[in-house]
């Protein structure tokens, strides 16, 4: 069900599928390898530590540091409809970064790097089909 | 054992509705050969740098090897996105050094003006990692302007200081009969032009264009024999950076350009500090700015200062882009890193116009990278 993932989602099929389910339910998962314990943000399912495919996906925490963003004006195919829109980076707290859309409690104005922001699972709710992403906003 | 470049041949950029890829490949490839002095005979292979999905035509080199008339000379292409010019050229020079081939043709070409420009963002933003990335709506230009921010945010860099990047850039295609921009532009322009991607305006931004440039390389004995002016390829770098801006080490520069530059470098024997004349990877004004520091031609941060103070124009302390860069010059990408060849190797040989000729120069390097730094090459060349 990685398909949910994504207003486009390009990569429908992962061995680490079940991420999207799991956000679906509001759950935020990292991956952690079951042999050596090394963890990864985003979810990966072979550890580029110690090379073992025995992994598990964690939950992991919502806070998160904001690393840089900018404001996309000219959008590519599929996304023209949301133009100009606020794409981020932000390290995670426990470890790892994170690509999402800075949501709407965070104005445009009170942007600061390195500012406190918290991820939150979302679904589009316009659409037939079920798309699940998140956005990092001001508050949880 | 050396490579030497023995032959260059450059097509016109631009919006080439006149000509279809191989017609591009063509123009360039007969201006090489004459340039060599050589004929078709004489060529062992070609290697073509392309990327494939702009293309109706699959599998290009296919095309170009027939049209050319090489046939049955062995060809392949090389993709690493906007590098995949520099790719071609490291693989034929691996195949000279390994022995294998004695003159190889090495030809970048590319038609980007047939699909339209939300289709070329949406081709170029999946250059970004699509797992976890590309379904943000993540564009090209939407990553380098995050560098920039980052850069201006730890570095006070300004947005004036990669207006004037693009100025310096145009001031110099203006002079390039082979670019897509033959105008000069003001910082003022340039600044009022309509945003991309925060910080970066239209102006801060390369254009997609169709053309194709070629080199005839050859090994030493050949080249010495040949060529009466030949430029060697003395340091040849490639690195790698993760493909996801998620597994970065920083945002403010790309770590496949620092380790590039280090090999060529070490290669050449040379320090930046020997290099007069340079092509960098200028898709993005801030890329620019990042390459002088990645390429050691000043601190990192200071990227800004560097060009405010017009130490990267002629008579500075290194000449860099003055072709017109990928800003001015436009961005065929399978093409770009053989123009750059091209360019630095007729600055070498003293063959530029006198407007935009680096007096003296006898070290030259470029700087070509695919994507937003998943892959980097960095050449230096050396004249006889």
């Amino acid at each position: 069900m990685f398909k949910w993932f994504g207003k486009v989602n390009f990569s429908p099929y992962t061995r680490v599928a079940d991420f999207a389910r799991h956000l679906k339910e509001g759950r935020l998962m990292g991956s952690r390898c079951r042999k050596c314990g090394a963890r990864s943000f985003p979810p990966r399912a072979d550890c580029s530590e110690c090379l073992s495919a025995d992994f598990e996906l964690v939950e992991v925490g919502r806070k998160a540091k904001l690393l840089t963003y900018t404001r996309i004006v000219a959008a590519p195919t599929g996304f023209e409809a949301l133009s100009p829109y606020i794409v981020a980076v932000a390290d995670l707290e426990e470890g790892g970064r994170i690509l999402a859309w800075l949501g709407e409690t965070v104005k445009e104005k009170d942007i600061r790097f390195g500012m406190e922001l918290h991820v939150v699972p979302r679904i589009f709710t316009e659409l037939e089909e079920i798309k699940v992403y998140y956005t990092l906003e001001k508050e949880s | 054992m050396r490579v030497g470049i023995i032959g260059i041949g450059h097509g016109v950029f631009g919006r080439r509705s006149d000509a279809t890829v191989q017609e591009l490949a063509f123009e360039a490839f007969r201006a090489a050969i004459e340039d060599a002095g050589i004929e078709r005979k004489d060529i062992d292979c070609s290697v073509i740098g392309a990327v494939p999905e702009y293309h109706k035509q699959r599998s290009l080199a296919g095309v170009v090897q027939e049209y050319l008339g090489l046939v049955p000379k062995p060809t392949w292409l090389t993709e690493v996105a906007c590098a995949s010019g520099s790719a071609a050229i490291r693989t034929a020079w691996l195949s000279i050094r390994a022995g294998v081939h004695d003159i190889v043709a090495v030809i970048g070409c590319q038609k980007m003006t047939e699909i339209s420009t939300p289709e070329i963002l949406a081709l170029m933003g999946r250059v970004g990692e699509v797992q976890w990335e590309s379904v943000f709506g993540t564009t090209f230009p939407g990553y380098y302007a995050m560098f920039a921010m980052r850069h201006m945010h730890e570095f006070q860099t300004t947005p004036e200081h990669l207006a004037e990047v693009a100025v310096k850039n145009h001031f110099y295609g203006a002079r390039n009969p082979c670019a897509l921009f033959r105008k000069e532009i003001t910082r003022e322009r340039a600044l009022a032009s309509e945003e991309v991607a925060t910080p970066l305006r239209v102006f801060d931004c390369c254009a997609n264009a169709d053309g194709a440039a070629c080199l005839i390389l050859a090994r030493e004995e050949k080249a010495l024999e040949i060529s009466k002016k030949p430029v060697w390829l003395a340091g040849m770098g490639c690195a790698t950076a993760s493909m996801s801006v998620l597994r970065r080490p920083n945002l403010v520069g790309l770590p496949s350009a620092v380790e590039a530059a280090r090999q060529a470098y070490e290669m050449a024997g040379v320090g930046p500090g020997d290099i007069k004349v340079a092509e960098v990877h200028d898709c993005f004004t801030i890329a620019e700015l990042m390459a002088y520091e990645d390429l050691g031609f000043c601190k990192k941060g200071e990227g800004g200062r560097f060009i405010a103070e017009r130490r990267s124009y002629i008579g500075g302390s290194v000449a860099v882009n003055v072709d017109g860069g990928l800003k001015a010059k436009g961005h065929p990408i399978g093409a770009t890193g053989v123009s750059m060849t091209c360019e630095i190797a007729r600055q070498l040989r003293g063959e530029v116009p006198p407007d935009r000729l680096v007096p003296g120069a006898d070290i030259g390097l470029t700087h070509n990278v695919g994507g937003i730094g998943q892959y980097c090459f960095v050449q230096v060349l050396k004249r006889e």
